[in-house]
């Protein structure tokens, strides 16, 4: 059982206000994903949810109870951090009994706890190995393993494959979603990543500078943006936002269309551009497009190959049922 | 080719006597005392007698008969070994508040209790004196030593803690916090074993300045607390100086100390650099 609710919570460093008045509702059972710009405050939410900074006021809720006042170690909270924070003086084994010693549980039921997370992490063969001597996608699942063995009612997670190489990631990240679906424990989870946060949440939170944009499935924010900012936030590559004659022509003060909603002719179309850079990806190609007198620059992705070059002229249409509207000041109509 | 690797050569050939000068040179006092202490007090002023002599174990003999030598060391052991043990046992928590749960006002707390170093001790000798005479009267005991060699290092003990601690990564701690210890299950599971060499070397050096201190040693104690630094002291007699007493008094009351010191060696590098050296 894990529902975690924020009550007005702010936070402020000094003078500096980084968290506004905020609240939020992350049922039991939820994989909920932060994400934002860098600085927005993400990392902030979640140590004071797991208790390691203080509220300057509000309140935070476990499962009802008020645990505002309660220290980090009494929430019963798990966490993983981006850096592992390991135990280095300790073995593999030594650091995920460490939680389940502190907490008095019989030296037989940690041994089975141990055997039991190894096995599901692939750990076996390094349990008497120190930290030091893993790799770290080895790292990262001690880690987990030390946060898994003491049941949580959530787990936190702060950008944990980071620091990994993209091909660990991937499998990190498929081994974090199967442990949510096996164990349907409460999950929070703070990432930079794009498809991290569209295929693992059920929820997806967008900050900016401490506020909260948007709360909602990854399919609705991908389809219906409330904002500018979620609509440029959300997809990569980001989606093309046009604030010229075009917008009015829609009733709108911008419009957006993402790159993957453009279809593409050397011969007509609705735009027309050159060619900046193509870059072929095999199963994708992204088109930078100029001098389309409508932005900077359109970005358009369509599937497969196509053989287009440097300066070429090139002719774009919207799909019209997939054009977003917004508004002066950026909300969606 | 060769040019480069002979004046190289020149080059480690001059370091090295260099370094043996400066090492020699430090040494020599150590070395003076020591050879002056197995000469009487006669032959220790004559010139001629400046290298070859006959030796003689009448000073050390003198020494453990008449000026009950091993007293004063027992009071040197029991007293650094303590004020050390409380030093340390107020100094890691501090140091742990500090390091981990700094204040807005942390760093200037640290700066003022520096400058409590900068305090001239002959300033208050007559207050602390008529203090713990007079009013308290816990002079010349064992207590009141330790409380005072504690004090006077309490500063520097908890800045070199200090300097450890912060060594350690913050997430490390906030682990052990996640994972449901206290704050003392975190100092003894997780800060004190991660930073033992740090702790280690800094209870040497405490250790060392314990031992060594003289100037409130000498003047808050007469008989029942006096340690080697008052042996010494009370050996500078008023008919002269002994030259070959004193010098046998000092040579045993720094032995101890400087054979410590050789044998952790790396330990007082490392804490006098601050972990600096690798
Ligand atoms: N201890 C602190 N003292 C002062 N300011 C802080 C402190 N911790 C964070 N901040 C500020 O709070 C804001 C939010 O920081 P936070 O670490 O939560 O961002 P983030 O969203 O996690 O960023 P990133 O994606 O880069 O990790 C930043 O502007 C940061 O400078
Ligand atoms: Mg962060």
């Amino acid at each position: 059982m894990g529902k975690i609710v924020l009550e007005n919570v702010t936070k402020s460093f000094g003078d500096t206000q980084v968290i506004p008045p905020l609240n939020l509702t992350i049922e039991d059972g939820e994989f909920a994903v932060f994400v934002g710009p860098s600085g927005c405050g993400k990392s902030t939410l979640l140590r004071l949810i797991a208790g390691l900074e203080d509220c300057t006021s509000g309140d935070v809720l476990i499962n009802g109870d008020v645990v505002t006042q309660v220290s980090p170690s009494k929430r019963g909270l798990a966490m993983v951090f981006q850096t592992y924070a390991l135990y280095p003086h300790m073995t593999v084994r030594k650091n995920i009994a460490f939680p389940m010693r502190m907490s008095g549980m019989s030296e037989a039921e940690q041994e089975k706890k141990i055997q039991a997370a190894a096995e599901s992490l692939n750990l076996t063969d390094y349990l008497d190995r120190k930290p030091g001597q893993l790799s770290g996608g080895q790292r990262q699942r001690v880690a987990i393993g030390r946060a898994i063995v003491r049941d949580p009612k959530a787990f936190l997670f702060d950008e944990p494959l980071s620091n990994l190489d993209a091909a660990l990631r991937v499998g990190m990240r498929l081994e974090i979603s199967e442990m949510h679906a096996r164990m349907g424990t409460t999950m929070i989870y703070v990432t930079h990543d794009q498809v991290e946060a569209m295929t693992m949440a059920d929820k997806i939170v967008v900050l900016q500078a401490g506020v909260i944009e948007q709360v909602g499935s990854p399919l609705d924010l991908y389809h219906k943006p409330q904002n500018e900012f979620v609509a440029g936030f959300i997809g990569s590559p980001k989606m093309n936002l046009i604030k010229t004659d075009e917008a009015a022509k829609h009733n709108a003060a911008t419009i957006g269309i993402r790159p993957e909603h453009l279809t593409v002719s050397t011969t007509d179309g609705a735009w027309k551009g050159t060619v900046g850079v193509a870059e072929h990806l095999g199963s994708d190609t992204f088109i930078h497009v100029h001098d389309t007198g409508l932005a900077d620059m359109i970005t358009v992705r369509i599937s497969g190959d196509i053989a287009v070059k440097h300066g070429d002229r090139i002719f774009l249409t919207p799909e019209a049922d997939q054009i977003h509207k917004f508004d002066a000041n950026g909300l969606r109509i | 080719m060769a040019i480069v690797a002979q004046s190289s050569k020149y080059g480690q050939i001059g370091r090295t006597t260099l370094a043996w000068i400066v090492g020699l040179l430090f040494f020599f006092p150590i070395f003076w005392l020591v050879l002056t202490s197995f000469k009487t007090d006669a032959d220790a002023v004559k010139p001629e007698f400046l290298l070859f002599f006959t030796p003689t174990l009448e000073n050390y003999v003198n020494m453990t008969e008449n000026y009950d030598y091993w007293r004063f060391a027992r009071n040197s052991v029991i007293t650094s070994v303590f004020a050390t043990v409380f030093t340390l046992a107020v100094g890691i928590p501090c140091a742990y508040a500090m390091a981990f749960n700094p204040a807005r006002r942390t760093k200037d707390v640290l700066m003022w209790m520096l400058s409590t170093k900068m305090l001239p001790a002959a300033g208050v000798l007559y207050p602390m004196t008529f203090l713990t005479k007079n009013i308290l009267g816990i002079f010349d005991t064992h207590f009141l030593v330790i409380i005072v060699l504690s004090l006077i290092n309490m500063p520097i003990v908890i800045w070199m803690l200090f300097t450890y601690f912060k060594e350690i990564p913050r997430e490390i701690i906030e682990a052990g916090k996640m994972d449901g210890v206290n704050t003392w299950g975190e100092i003894r599971e997780i800060l004190i074993p991660l930073a033992w060499g740090g702790i280690a070397s800094t209870a040497l050096l405490c250790f060392i300045f314990c031992w060594n201190e003289a100037y409130w040693t000498v003047r808050l104690t007469t008989t029942d607390a006096a340690t080697l630094s008052k042996l010494i002291e009370g050996n500078r007699a008023p008919e002269g100086l002994f030259f070959g007493r004193l010098s046998a008094v000092s040579a045993a009351a720094v032995g101890p100390i400087v054979v410590l010191g050789w044998f952790c060696q790396k330990q007082l590098v490392q804490g006098l650099t601050f972990g600096a050296v690798k």
